[in-house]
């Protein structure tokens, strides 16, 4: 239903887009004011949003304005030639006037609100490429994983298996999905050129569907203060024809050092101003490794503890697990590699019986558990 | 100062390095400040007024002089937090083109911080109790709060908050999160200094003023209105406070929850925030605007009861639609709980969720809405006189209609996608914040400053004050509009793009000419202070009032009133000077009226010091602080001998000496 372009508020978005708003846009085009002229469809339709809006607002915000200036200025004092009705103080009218006109305003509104929420979710795959075109039915979204660093971006591009760091580089045309996270506290991902904000937070995985709709370089940000070094933390966005995408894809992989979780973990350190970096070769399961926040070695990542809390989780033998589970209690940079509890045959067993081994996820864990404790591939956890 | 911090039996976390030294700035402002609170104790010393301000101003129970030292504190704190917003445009004015500014990091993350949090809990909070604390008893015909000491209590609780905000100025540092302090930002493992610390102990220990100052509300006015004065026979502005304290009672209790349990991450290992172990950010994140989103609406609540007054005295005329103006002001009540997600649609609701959000937050703009038109239509065949305080409420309607209008926009979740955050937000809740808070604030002032203290405001200097004030919001905001619409966030400290530095320098050139329009309202209050002579109100009614208040003397006596009013009207002072009722001659008697106490001022030092000594991990200090906070509370509630009477003649001597006043104010 969301998604049917006769639905009567899209019908008055689109009317109010090309009766009025269109000059505006243009004439608005000049300056860069690239969140009311963007080059991405989804942004695109959010700043018409943002247009409507104000345009339905303006309809009572205009009179109200007027009428305040008319009848400061008509009652003054001074002006004994205008009525004075000092018992006056009700009617029956104006009081439906009053209160009818905001309600009309915004039942429109929260019906725009409610189609263009459902349509414009950022979890929800693209329907169209721009207002006159769909995608092709064949045509496969370019995936991007994003991860925030203190205080840089990682781009990953798990189906060209290359990464980036400050340089998102994306082909015209094409719906991209990027899966968002953070590594240690909240940041927003933001191309203003390409489509809204959404927060990256640590743990947690939010989602984004977009497509850029001309060539061009933008830039990107962080909408969410992060710490000292958050001035800083934005990154080069550039939407290029799909051959310069193969192009620059075929230069990262060439040029680029390989993204192993060891190379990762000092990629994660805070640092500030840092420059374009490319790698080839990106461990599998890095990202997903983030958002559980187990890269590193000797970690079980958030997905296990949940699994094993789901079962009723390892009474007294979890206690044995704390530091197999700590994150950044001790500080971001901090974290002690020791963690004797996994590397207690109990524990090892019971992880065992209770979560088998489905997921790719925990053979990937699994194999840096052996690693960090020099076991034999044979004795881990999770075989 | 933050990693390496060592800790010792007898001092905690506190050394001789938790003196910011190396930031210039920061020295120099505290030998500022030591300069000037010398010369202030010196002077207080030298003309003997330490025994008049500590028994006629600390100790007092009286309401009138509680809401005069809470507008007092707002005032100072409100310095404080302008120098902030002044430190970050010049920080943003010259921070381009690889320039770093004057601040560096560790210094400006402090600054926005401390600007947002004095802003709201230490300025607009003080200013909105203040005048609730001054106004109602007067305005529902009562002699004092229903709690009086409670009432003292709570606004040193609210001033100890506001001292260890300025204590981590010069001892230590504040926090560096953004005034909400997101964890896990705000938790351990990225905020180990003090800063967050002082943020907690600050809030908590004002949020207890706060908290109790908001009971006591709701008791006065359920209790205590004169006979003859019902519900809905309330002044405008009594409804606004019982609304306003009736989400402080519902809303407070969350915040101090949230921060107890942030505290409990900090201090004892819990990870109800943290990264660890399951722990929820977002959790948090929804918690403090289930405080925060009713909060914006404790502040502007009152005030617009303050405009509903201040339109219907200088129109001259019935407030138009009182009985909607009520309901509206109920709804908003009841709506501004069901809207706090429209503060993180973009944390990763779904569809669904943020539509509602969306549309609660809408439908609170139609009660919102009908204010504003029943505002107009008071205006309307009124007879407006253009004293300050109508000026304020002219420049208020015209001001506050576009902050509603982008905070429309903001509802709608897609368009909110684009300026959440960003410049276009700060635009906006400044224009609500200011356009509504600050300037019903100073109309506020304008208007019962005579009823406090027998004499008007100085009119030039506060014209001045105005044509600085409302030219000079606009300067410094409609840049950050326009900057937002071009994809700038906030809490930046340097740019690259060059082009914004010239918005970013007239924005600067705003603040300016609004600190020339707080400096001409300083010069305005010193002015009619030295000038009170001739600015002197004798009639105790210098603007044609409508309402109680202005039925007992300015400023009123001790007693507010000899004998209780009874109400046969809405507009109880207009309806009393047109059947011509005059004020009792004889017939008074004694009055029972609360007794002053020390036991607000001692509480609330024991709270700083075990505040300072929590922040400090000073444990020893922070128990006995503790115990002594106990005890002290328990020796108050021996103290029986709480009233005094004032004796039936010195009433009649009062009464008549008010009398003679006002005679000859109208013969004259």
């Amino acid at each position: 239903m969301c998604a049917d372009p006769s639905s009567s508020p899209r019908r008055l978005l689109r009317t109010a887009q090309a009766a009025s708003l269109v000059p505006l846009a243009a004439a608005l085009s000049g300056c860069d004011w690239v969140v009311l002229n963007p080059a991405g469809d989804v942004a695109r339709q959010q700043a018409n949003l943002v247009l409507v809006s104000t345009a339905l607002m303006l309809a009572i915000i205009v009179p109200v304005m007027a009428l305040t200036v008319l009848f400061a200025w008509r009652y003054r004092a001074a002006n004994t030639a205008a009525t004075y009705d000092p018992e006056w103080h009700h009617s029956t009218r104006i009081e439906l006037v009053i209160w009818t006109a905001p309600l009309a305003i915004i039942l429109a509104l929260g019906s725009i609100t409610w189609v263009a929420t459902h349509a414009l979710d950022p979890w929800r795959p693209l329907a169209r490429l721009d207002a006159q075109h769909g995608f092709a039915a064949d045509a496969l979204p370019i995936e991007v994983d994003v991860v925030a660093l203190d205080w840089k971006w990682l781009f990953i591009y798990p189906d060209q298996n290359i990464a980036s760091v400050n340089e998102l580089v994306l082909p015209e045309g094409r719906q991209v999905r990027f899966r968002i996270t953070s590594s240690t506290v909240m940041n927003s991902f933001y191309v203003p050129a390409l489509a809204g904000q959404i927060y990256a937070m640590p743990g947690m995985e939010t989602k984004l569907h977009a497509v850029f709709n001309r060539t061009g370089s933008f830039s990107g940000l962080s909408a969410n203060f992060s710490g000292a070094g958050f001035s800083h933390m934005h990154f080069a966005a550039r939407s290029v024809t799909p051959g310069a995408f193969d192009t620059w894809v075929a230069g990262v992989r060439q040029a680029g050092a390989g993204l192993d979780r060891a190379t990762y973990l000092s990629l994660d350190r805070p640092s500030e101003h840092v420059p374009v970096l490319h790698y080839a070769n990106v461990a599998p399961d890095l990202f997903d490794a983030v958002v559980n926040m187990c890269v590193r070695p000797g970690k079980l990542c958030a997905g296990e503890m949940a699994a094993i809390d789901a079962r009723g989780g390892m009474g007294r033998t979890g206690l044995l697990n704390v530091a197999a589970l700590t994150y950044d209690r001790a500080g971001h940079e901090q974290v002690t590699p020791t963690t004797a509890g996994f590397a207690d045959a109990r524990l090892r067993r019971f992880v065992r019986d209770w979560c088998g081994n489905t997921r790719p996820l925990r053979a990937t864990v699994a194999g840096d558990v052996a690693t960090s404790f020099n076991a034999a591939p044979a004795a881990h956890p999770f075989s | 100062m933050t990693n390496d911090m060592t800790w010792s039996p007898l001092l905690g976390r506190l050394s001789l390095d938790a003196i910011p030294l190396h930031e210039p700035i920061l020295v120099a402002t505290f030998a500022v400040v030591a300069l000037g609170g010398l010369a202030l104790l010196g002077a207080l010393t030298y003309y003997r007024l330490w025994r008049y301000l500590w028994t006629d101003w600390f100790t007092s129970v009286d309401h009138k002089k509680i809401g005069v030292m809470y507008m007092v504190l707002g005032l100072v704190m409100f310095l404080r937090g302008f120098a902030d917003a002044l430190l970050m445009r010049v920080q943003q004015a010259v921070a381009f083109n690889g320039n770093d500014g004057f601040l560096p990091a560790h210094h400006y993350d402090q600054v926005f911080t401390a600007h947002g949090v004095i802003m709201i809990f230490f300025v607009a909070m003080p200013f909105v109790t203040g005048l609730m604390n001054f106004v109602v008893p007067l305005q529902i015909g009562a002699r004092d709060v229903s709690f009086p000491f409670l009432n003292n209590f709570s606004f040193w609780m609210t001033a100890s908050g506001a001292v260890l905000v300025m204590a981590s100025l010069f001892v230590g540092e504040f926090a560096q999160t953004g005034w909400l302090a997101y964890p896990p930002l705000s938790g351990l493992a990225y905020s180990p200094g003090v800063g967050v610390d002082y943020y907690i102990w600050a809030l908590q220990i004002a949020g207890v003023g706060t908290t109790l100052s908001g009971i006591n509300l709701i008791a006065t006015i359920v209790k205590l209105r004169a006979p003859g004065m019902t519900l809905m026979r309330m002044p405008v502005f009594v409804w606004t406070a019982l609304c306003t304290n009736v989400l402080i009672v519902a809303s407070f209790p969350v915040l101090t929850a949230v921060l107890a349990m942030l505290s409990l991450d900090r201090y004892v290992g819990t990870d109800f925030f943290s990264n660890d172990f399951g722990g929820s950010p977002m959790m948090y994140v929804n918690l403090i605007w289930i405080w925060g989103h009713p909060e914006v609406y404790i502040l502007v609540l009152p005030i617009f009861g303050v405009f509903s007054e201040v339109t219907a005295t200088f129109s001259g005329k019935r407030l138009f639609g009182y009985t909607s103006m009520v309901y509206a002001t109920v709804a908003i009540t009841i709506l501004s709980y069901i809207v706090w997600l429209h503060h993180f649609f973009t944390m990763g609701s779904g569809a669904s969720v943020n539509s509602f959000f969306g549309i609660t937050t809408m439908v609170i703009s139609i009660p919102t809405g009908a204010k504003m038109f029943n505002w107009l239509f008071t205006m309307y065949r009124g007879r407006i006189r253009y004293e300050l305080p109508m000026m304020w409420t002219v420049a208020f309607m015209l001001t506050f209609v576009i902050g509603g209008m982008t905070g429309v926009m903001l509802a709608v979740p897609p368009a909110d996608f684009v300026l959440h955050n960003s410049l276009f937000l700060i635009a906006h809740f400044h224009n609500v914040i200011i356009g509504g808070v600050v300037f019903g604030t100073f109309a506020a002032i304008n208007y019962w400053w005579p009823k406090a203290f027998g004499f008007k405001l100085d009119a030039f200097w506060g014209k001045v004050s105005f044509w600085c004030w409302v030219p000079g919001f606009w300067l410094a905001f409609a840049p950050l509009y326009v900057m937002g619409l071009m994809g700038v966030t906030r809490r930046m400290r340097v740019f690259d793009d060059a082009s914004l530095q010239p918005w970013f320098i007239v924005a600067a050139l705003g603040a300016g000419l609004i600190a020339c329009g707080i400096g001409a309202m300083l010069v305005q209050f010193a002015v009619s202070i030295s000038r009170r002579d001739t600015l002197r109100d004798e009639t105790g009614d210098p603007w044609g009032g409508r309402t109680l208040e202005w039925a007992t003397s300015s400023p009123p006596p001790d007693y507010n009133f000899a004998f209780t009013p009874v109400i046969h009207s809405i507009d109880a002072w207009d309806d009393m000077k047109r059947v011509g009722v005059a004020a009792p001659r004889e017939g008074f008697r004694a009055i029972a009226m609360p007794k002053n106490t020390g036991a607000g001022v001692i509480l609330s030092g024991i709270a700083t010091v075990f505040g300072f000594a929590m922040v400090w991990h000073i444990w020893w200090l922070a128990g006995a602080g503790f115990a002594a906070l106990l005890l002290t509370a328990i020796a108050h509630t021996f103290n029986t001998d709480r009233s005094t009477h004032i004796p039936a003649d010195v009433v009649a001597r009062t009464e008549a000496a008010c009398a003679r006043q006002r005679a000859l104010a109208e013969g004259a």
